[in-house]
């Protein structure tokens, strides 16, 4: 670690990695968003186009639930508006303003008041019925989200404090990118492998742009085909939205984090190994073998590593392990 | 315009004279303030208001959900200090600091005090503050109350009184930061011309002065943190606030641990040594091992490290004896005791129940005094006398009479007032003054300028932030030309 770093409580690291993880949570919801409502203005009456947008967060049967059919209307609300649901747009902010404020001390004015700002505004713009919500005010909360990366990049010491960001940031880019590709892929391939049809290069259009890659791709593949697609969003080395690229961002920072420290990390060596098979991984390789089963496990290890870190380095510790006369700290 | 049926009624007026002409102090500001465009001072309001809530200047409310703080309510039109009078303030403020630190000290030692009879042994016994367990600490440079926000009020006699001391955790310097902040992104060109007293070196010095006062063991650079309730008590944007403005970390109960008589903190990299805590926690739930046992905000253990010495705590735990208002009434006589000199500023009169006769003149007078609990802050347990119901006045009579020693009552006082924007045009309203002072081992300082909180209902002389309370910018003037 850097000498000028000031020593980081463990609760305060877990904070800024959540209020990071948040944050990047809201802004890929509100893209998923965006890129649906101008979809279905291209698109044939008939198609619905909503339920896989709930398949892609992992939260059919709580849906089915709550508001039966996936309509724009329910589908917003349930994104975007719900309270009650932990993952909804407003549910993100919220927390991620709570954790922002947890941590107000160690982040720049300006990063806080981004992050409330953020949430007073949508929380005024959400008010409304879903119907009446528009793709400008998910488009506004993506441009927000990227400004937040801006200000914490420009105004904050890149210390071990912003490294936590980074982690945090890059983890949940990885695991949202991984979910969409694998509900979009298997959605999406049948029609791309039988008789190919007007809206097929339409619908992988919304996958990329769903990850703001759109315009990248075409650069670096041209045409778009189902597995130019999986290779750009799994392995492009240089796309800050693939996987490879955020877990390789991810180590970065992680080692960074382990600098300070002499101790062996089980964080540190699940995600470097996750790291090191990404940069050797082929894109053949990995549709060959499956790329369903191939995301699945990948969505298992980061889970892994979010549990390690938690024990490596968010957990209260013992002082004294070594003697019998230990003092016990209640964790909350 | 602004000013068109402004009256000073019977009250002192802190920018205006009795006959309606202006203080010199304020000259300027009224030009600036009579020059403004149509609808312009409206505007900054709103603007001011928007950006506190922008930039979290908030307090929370208990029993509200997550995410709604509220904004404790600004007024652009500042209050005025000149230099001669504020120089005065600052030794008054000085000399009685001074004196309550020997106090306290005194107490939780030898009690020399009480033996001279200069107050009653019962009266300390007997307050709910006193902590018998400090009995015999030595906090390092033998301070007690490294940070205290004195209330200071003016009354219709012009003199300035102080109304409570405020020792334990006195709370509001992130607003006096914060307002003088908003005034200047908000309404810049009423500084011209006027040579206002900076604020911004507060939190420096509040390091310094807590740096200064680390365990003599301490050989590094001390290690300071805050202590934190956490995010739902009411001030924890305050907390935030100083630790960030200090570049100290901010820490909750649960973050730290004692062991063998030393205070680590828990950081990412294993246990880290803590020496200075200023802690923001009250005594009661400070450390479950003495004080309250059902306190879960607290660290068990620490006051045991701090009598070892290993880590200081500001402000010093048993600090709050010299905040019951029982106590209070005594200030001059410490002044005088320890000090050998007269208070320069005065004390508000005050009646202790638990004297027969003056519990005989409370009672007969209800509905003229302002009766307090002893231990009570914030302006609970507090009846207005003249505002009161009969119903109201008889419930405190049962209470007096049912504990005695734990009510004082006062004159109303006739708070001086302030202009202030109330709708489309300004009307006094009352005000109180609480300015900031710091002790470290260089001596005592007192922050030029402080909270000015003001009532914003008609007639109400309660300026707590819980009670319908806003607060002002405060300016002190530097001594020349306009100051004085």
């Amino acid at each position: 670690m850097a000498t000028d770093s000031r020593p980081l409580l463990s609760r305060v690291a877990d904070s800024l990695y959540w209020m990071a993880r948040y944050m990047e949570r809201a802004e890929n919801v509100a893209r998923l968003l965006e890129v649906n409502l101008h979809l279905q203005l291209d698109l044939p009456l008939d198609g619905n186009q909503w339920q896989p947008l709930i398949d892609a967060c992992g939260e059919a049967p709580l849906f089915k639930k709550r508001y039966g059919e996936a309509t724009q209307e329910t589908v917003v609300a349930f994104l975007a508006q719900d309270r009650e649901y932990p993952n909804s747009i407003l549910s993100c902010l919220l927390a991620a303003r709570e954790n922002a404020r947890s941590v107000r001390e160690t982040i720049p004015s300006e990063m806080y008041e981004h992050v409330n700002g953020i949430y007073l505004r949508v929380q005024e713009q959400y008010a409304k019925p879903a119907e009446e919500l528009s793709p400008e005010v998910f488009r506004d909360l993506r441009l927000s989200g990227h400004m937040f990366q801006g200000v914490t990049d420009a105004t904050m010491s890149h210390n071990e404090a912003w490294h936590f960001v980074r982690l945090g940031r890059q983890m949940e880019r990885a695991d949202k990118t991984s979910r969409l590709l694998d509900v979009k892929y298997f959605m999406l391939l049948p029609s791309a492998t039988s008789v190919g049809t007007p809206y097929d290069d339409l619908l992988w259009s919304a996958v990329l742009k769903s990850a703001s890659g759109f315009e990248m791709y075409r650069q670096t593949r041209g045409t778009i085909t189902p597995r130019h697609v999986a290779g750009f969003l799994v392995l492009d080395h240089d796309f800050p939205r693939s996987i490879r690229h955020s877990i390789a961002r991810a180590v970065d920072s992680l080692d960074v984090i382990r600098a300070g420290s002499n101790t062996q990390y089980e964080s540190v060596n699940l995600l470097g190994e996750l790291g090191r098979e990404l940069e050797e991984m082929e894109v053949d390789t990995m549709i060959r073998s499956g790329l369903h089963e191939f995301l699945d496990s990948l969505q298992l290890r980061l889970n892994a590593v979010g549990a390690a870190l938690q024990r490596d380095l968010f957990a209260l510790r013992q002082l004294k392990q070594t003697q019998t006369q230990t003092q016990t700290v209640g964790a909350d | 315009m602004l000013f068109d049926a402004y009256q000073t009624d019977s009250f002192h007026d802190e920018m205006f004279h009795a006959d309606g002409t202006v203080r010199p102090e304020a000259r300027l500001l009224l030009e600036t303030l009579q020059s403004l465009g149509e609808g312009h001072l409206q505007r900054s309001q709103h603007a001011a208001e928007r950006m506190l809530l922008q930039m979290g200047i908030t307090f929370n409310v208990y029993g509200e959900a997550a995410g709604t703080e509220r904004i404790f309510p600004f007024d652009l039109i500042p209050r005025i200090v000149q230099a001669k009078e504020w120089e005065r303030m600052e030794r008054g403020l000085v000399q009685r600091i001074r004196a309550l630190n020997a106090f306290i000290d005194d107490i939780y030692h030898d009690q020399k005090i009480l033996k001279d009879k200069v107050i009653p042994e019962e009266v300390i016994r007997s307050a709910a503050s006193y902590r018998p367990q400090i009995h015999g600490i030595n906090p390092p440079g033998g301070v007690w109350c490294h940070i205290t926000g004195t209330d200071l009020i003016r009354h219709g006699d012009g003199e300035l009184y102080v109304l409570e001391d405020n020792l334990r955790v006195p709370s509001g310097v992130s607003y006096v930061l914060g307002n003088r902040d908003l005034m200047k992104r908000t309404f810049p060109e009423v500084f011209e011309g006027l040579r206002v007293r900076p604020v911004d070196d507060y939190p420096g010095n509040l390091l310094e002065t807590l740096q200064s006062l680390a365990p003599e063991s301490c050989e590094d650079k001390p290690v300071v943190v805050l202590l934190t309730p956490g995010m739902y008590n009411s001030a924890y944007f305050e907390h935030t606030f100083l630790a960030q403005k200090m570049g100290i970390p901010l820490v909750q109960g649960s973050d730290l641990i004692v062991e063998d008589g030393i205070v680590w903190m828990q950081t990412t990299h294993g246990p880290r040594r803590v020496d200075v805590i200023y802690r923001r926690i009250d005594d009661d739930f400070l450390d479950p091992d003495i004080f309250r046992k059902d306190s879960l905000l607290g660290v068990p253990g620490i006051v045991d490290a701090y009598r070892r010495g290993n880590v200081t705590l500001a402000n010093a735990p048993g600090n709050g004896v010299a905040d019951d208002k029982v106590i209070y009434s005594y200030v001059p006589d410490m002044i005088r005791y320890y000090e050998g000199e007269d208070a320069i500023i005065p004390n508000v009169p005050t009646y202790l129940c638990w004297r027969d006769s003056d519990r005989q003149h409370v009672l007969q007078n209800l509905d003229k005094l302002v009766v307090k609990a002893a231990n009570e802050a914030g302006g609970y347990g507090m009846l207005v006398g003249p505002h009161s119901t009969k119903a109201e006045q008889d419930d405190f009579a049962d209470r007096i009479n049912a504990n005695p020693r734990n009510y004082i009552a006062q004159p109303t006082l006739a708070l001086s007032r302030v202009p202030t924007l109330i709708g489309d045009r300004l009307e006094g309203r009352h005000v109180d003054l609480r300015p900031y002072v710091l002790y470290g081992r260089q001596g005592i300082r007192v922050l030029p300028g402080g909270l000015t909180r003001v009532a914003l209902r008609k007639g109400s002389l309660v300026v707590n932030s819980s009670q319908g309370g806003g607060s002002k910018d405060t300016w002190v003037l530097a001594g020349g030309d306009n100051g004085n």
